[in-house]
């Protein structure tokens, strides 16, 4: 049983050896665009940068910040997820409640991986179409309406993979003591899937607020704050974008503290969203 | 059913004992039943939403076919918009080739550390893993493009491109006159960085499903870990994994934002990796603008969308559903 | 009596928790030796410490020695697949591999290769198919895949594919546990006819079927082998109380 150098073992110990270097490598360059994005911002990361709309010169390095931006993604991405709540979670508590396996819910799941797979470009035409079909302008109004469809399948499906996760015994105690399957979605299913809802719509809103190919014809770009619906909004992705662009050093540093801005942001809501599940699966049976 | 009508019967003498008002029986049903009718208006909405959108995009694509056939536009090699010139491809075949490059060196890494995950890893270091994947999936494709914008396109520029054109010069494929690193293999390896996470967790999600027991079987004969993963676990799971990266190559297909900040977006039929590109949803994003005063412009823009739209459709649906098939639920 | 796997001052740990406690046990060659005990007393914990099958969960510890023949299997230079080549496994329940009958049996042949042509793998797998009762039942579908075998007969395959690679010692866990009394019946016998030539080590839950079959009995609880020696012995005249306990059906 002493060990031989047969060719077998030299496999195995090559592909162990690419495996840990593969492994290395995705890691690696997660570590090395967090590296990149930190280091190159908090230099240019001011107080003044997240708490200023852009004043006169802006865009050629003079004064000013992008809390246009970040208001106006918060209000894109929020209005999103919203009207996206308002579907995807009647959608998702159907196909478990109703439909189970039926084949008519596959379907509908079915749909829904198309549309999380379509990039979002086309979701920003598509939208853009339709606003010029009602003649409608790039505004807040557009970009949530967008970004709702874009929204509306990531959300759904993780939705829909919670509920579908509940534990049947459970819904069936609950139709035993005589509840209707409405009362069995609206009370049980809701109450024991909280910790996966709130999960799954910071998903989407994460998706949602870091999306630019949609929003760029739809929302529009201003240095102002949106007052109303049908105001132009900006965006943090597409201020990076813009700014990045630009050929002065002073604004392209502040590419890089908007593009910070917004991974601070998005990770802070991937962290949370795991902490709040957390926190609230106090009550949800295993 | 039965059950059902028992409770019926049984309802109104529970009134007549005095029990405190609550929702009548009848009122609970027409509620159940008004609410599975409306539910189920709402679900047709996904299926609607596919057609409707690749019904609004042919629609709007219509016009510019009118004048040109399908294969003319596919085929032409000549973009001037001012000229009524519309040749597509260009684009389309910028598209292929940064796909390709970023799925090319994004699938090996991609299998590899799947499979040291779900094959050698310790369960501490799976679960570390899948939050880690988590975050790199939820950074924005414009932080993407930052990175590359900083760290790539110079790295290729200044280091790569010489060398290759140095050593591998004789190869068309290695060397290009373009002096920046604006090029198909920044774009590649932007791709792929992005696309990673995606492809890991897919793959992951699929090599979960062969049983525990199955790879003991094998082990049980005296074969080594590897030789388990080729004669079993990849051969039980080839389809998934497939199709896994086939949906990784869509989602590299229609990324707009992170690949146009890189691929130096100049209209030609790329020769090299050094080359610039410029992929369709680079010509949409970059062009929508000003689409609305030339003739026919807007028709080829979103002509570009519907392409795109077609392409995605097509493997989206086949690989979802092999990989429902497969697990039986969503996989990331 | 003549040893083949001599256990040494072994100890394991899942994680903090001891799951075998100084175990030291002879098993003796070419009879069939019989793990018994209440659950979760450390049966499989012990059975699979001998194929090193213990090593493939996580946080996982063993202290001691296992001598097969003589030499520890668990030393730096010993080579884990050998041992596993040297030491089959009978699994709970059969776990048919995702290709035809005739590459089951021959798959681990394959991955020693150890046989030179076609022909010879051949008949290598008609042989152990014949020893097993199943060619007769497979020998017109033999390229058909394992899985449309019924579960008795995919056991057997089972079992014939870890005969093939000529192993000396056969572990069984609980192998019968999730067959039909049939079935059961024609894997008993069958491991009543190996012995001729093996080593059998079987772990099982119930007591007649280790009336059955034992040669030689090891009787454990709370991992510590409270008992063991010729079956005859220990069935009579259990030395223990608690092995009396279990053996009157107390347990």
């Amino acid at each position: 049983m002493r060990k031989r150098w047969q060719r077998r073992h030299i496999v195995e110990g090559i592909m162990k050896g690419l495996m840990l270097a593969s492994f290395a490598v995705v890691a690696g360059s997660l570590g090395l665009i967090l590296w990149i994005v930190v280091s190159r911002g908090l230099p240019a990361l001011t107080w003044d940068m997240v708490s200023q709309t852009p004043k006169g010169g802006f865009y050629l390095g003079k004064e000013g910040g992008i809390l246009n931006a970040i208001i106006g993604s918060l209000y894109l991405a929020g209005g999103g997820t919203l009207l996206a709540l308002v579907f995807s979670l009647p959608i998702a508590l159907y196909l478990e409640t109703y439909l189970g396996d039926w084949r008519w819910g596959q379907y509908v799941r079915l749909a829904l991986d198309v549309l999380w797979g379509i990039p979002s470009i086309v979701y920003g035409a598509f939208g853009f179409t339709l606003m010029l079909a009602v003649g409608m302008r790039a505004s807040l109004l557009g970009g949530i309406f967008v970004l709702t469809l874009l929204e509306l399948p990531i959300m759904t499906r993780a939705m829909d993979e919670v509920i579908r996760r509940m534990p049947a015994e459970l819904e069936q105690a609950a139709l035993a003591l005589g509840s209707n399957r409405l009362e069995v979605a609206t009370r049980v299913v809701t109450r024991q899937m909280l910790p996966g809802i709130v999960t799954a719509i910071l998903l989407a809103f994460g998706r949602g607020i870091g999306d630019a190919a949609s929003v760029l014809f739809t929302a529009g770009f201003t240095d102002r704050i949106p007052k109303s619906l049908l105001d132009p909004a900006a965006s943090l992705p597409l201020a990076v974008f813009f700014q990045l662009g630009m050929p002065y050093p002073e604004v392209q540093q502040r590419a890089y503290a908007s593009a910070l801005v917004l991974t601070i942001i998005v990770l802070a809501i991937s962290l949370g969203s795991r902490w709040i599940s957390g926190r609230l699966s106090k009550y949800v049976l295993k | 059913m039965s059950l059902q009508d028992i409770v019926i019967k049984e309802q109104p003498n529970a009134q007549k004992e005095g029990r405190p008002s609550r929702p009548s029986l009848a009122s609970r049903r027409r509620q159940e039943r008004v609410a599975g009718r409306t539910l189920f208006i709402i679900t047709l909405l996904p299926v609607i939403l596919i057609v409707l959108i690749t019904a609004a995009l042919a629609m709007r694509f219509w016009p510019i076919l009118k004048e040109y056939s399908l294969w003319e536009l596919v085929s032409g090699t000549v973009w001037k918009p001012m000229q009524g010139k519309f040749g597509f491809w260009p684009f389309i075949a910028g598209t292929f080739w940064v796909t390709i490059v970023g799925v090319g060196l994004a699938v090996p890494p991609c299998l590899l550390t799947a499979l040291y995950l779900s094959e050698y890893a310790r369960a501490a270091t799976r679960a570390l893993m899948k939050p880690l994947l988590d975050l790199l999936a939820a950074i924005p494709s414009v932080v993407y493009g930052v990175w590359g914008v900083v760290a790539i396109v110079p790295f290729v520029g200044d280091t790569l491109a010489p060398w290759c054109k140095k050593t591998l010069g004789f190869i068309p494929l290695f060397t290009s006159k373009n002096p920046t690193g604006y090029s198909i293999l920044a774009g590649g390896i932007v791709l792929a960085v992005m696309i990673a996470p995606f492809i890991i967790a897919v793959t992951y999600e699929v090599l979960a499903t062969v049983s525990q027991g199955l790879r003991e079987a094998s082990l049980a004969v005296g074969a080594t870990r590897w030789q388990t993963i080729r004669a079993i676990v990849i051969r039980q799971t080839m389809p998934g994994i497939v199709a896994g990266v086939v949906l990784g190559a869509t989602r590299a297909l229609g990324e707009t934002m992170a690949v146009l900040m890189v691929v130096g977006n100049v209209p030609q039929v790329p020769k090299s990796i050094f080359d610039t590109a410029y992929p369709l949803p680079a010509l949409i994003a970059n062009n929508y603008g000003e689409m609305m005063s030339i003739p026919l412009y807007d028709a080829a823009l979103l002509g570009a969308a519907f392409m795109l739209l077609v392409i995605v459709l097509v493997f989206n649906v086949v690989s979802t559903l092999v990989l429902q098939r497969m697990l039986g639920r969503r996989w990331v | 009596m003549e040893a083949h796997i001599q256990v040494r001052n072994l100890n394991a740990f899942y994680g903090k928790t001891q799951s075998l406690k100084d175990i030291n046990i002879e098993i003796p060659r070419r009879q069939i030796t019989v793990i018994m005990g209440p659950s979760g007393c450390g049966k499989t914990t012990l059975l699979k410490t001998f194929n090193r099958f213990l090593e493939l969960v996580d946080d996982t510890k063993i202290t001691g020695e296992v001598l097969v023949d003589g030499r520890n299997i668990y030393d730096r230079d010993v080579d884990v697949t050998e041992v596993r080549k040297c030491i089959g496994l009978l699994a709970q329940r059969p776990y048919p591999l995702p290709m035809s009958i005739y590459e089951n049996v021959a798959y681990g042949m394959h991955i020693h290769r150890m046989k030179n042509s076609r022909d010879e793998y051949r008949k290598a797998v008609r042989h152990y198919l014949e020893v097993t009762g199943l060619y007769e039942e497979v020998k017109h579908r033999l390229m058909t895949p394992a899985t449309s075998l019924s579960i008795g007969q995919q056991q057997r395959l089972c079992l014939a594919r870890g005969l093939a690679v000529e192993p000396e010692i056969i572990l069984g866990d609980e192998p019968t546990s999730a067959l039909d009394p049939i079935s059961s019946q024609h894997i008993e016998r069958l491991l009543l006819d190996l012995k001729q030539d093996y080593t059998i080590v079987v772990v099982t839950h119930t007591l007649r079927q280790a009336k059955r079959l034992a040669d030689y009995v090891i009787y454990m609880y709370m991992g510590e082998v409270l008992e063991s020696g010729p079956a005859r012995e220990v069935f009579n005249n259990p030395r223990h109380e608690r092995t009396r306990a279990y053996l009157e059906g107390q347990i």
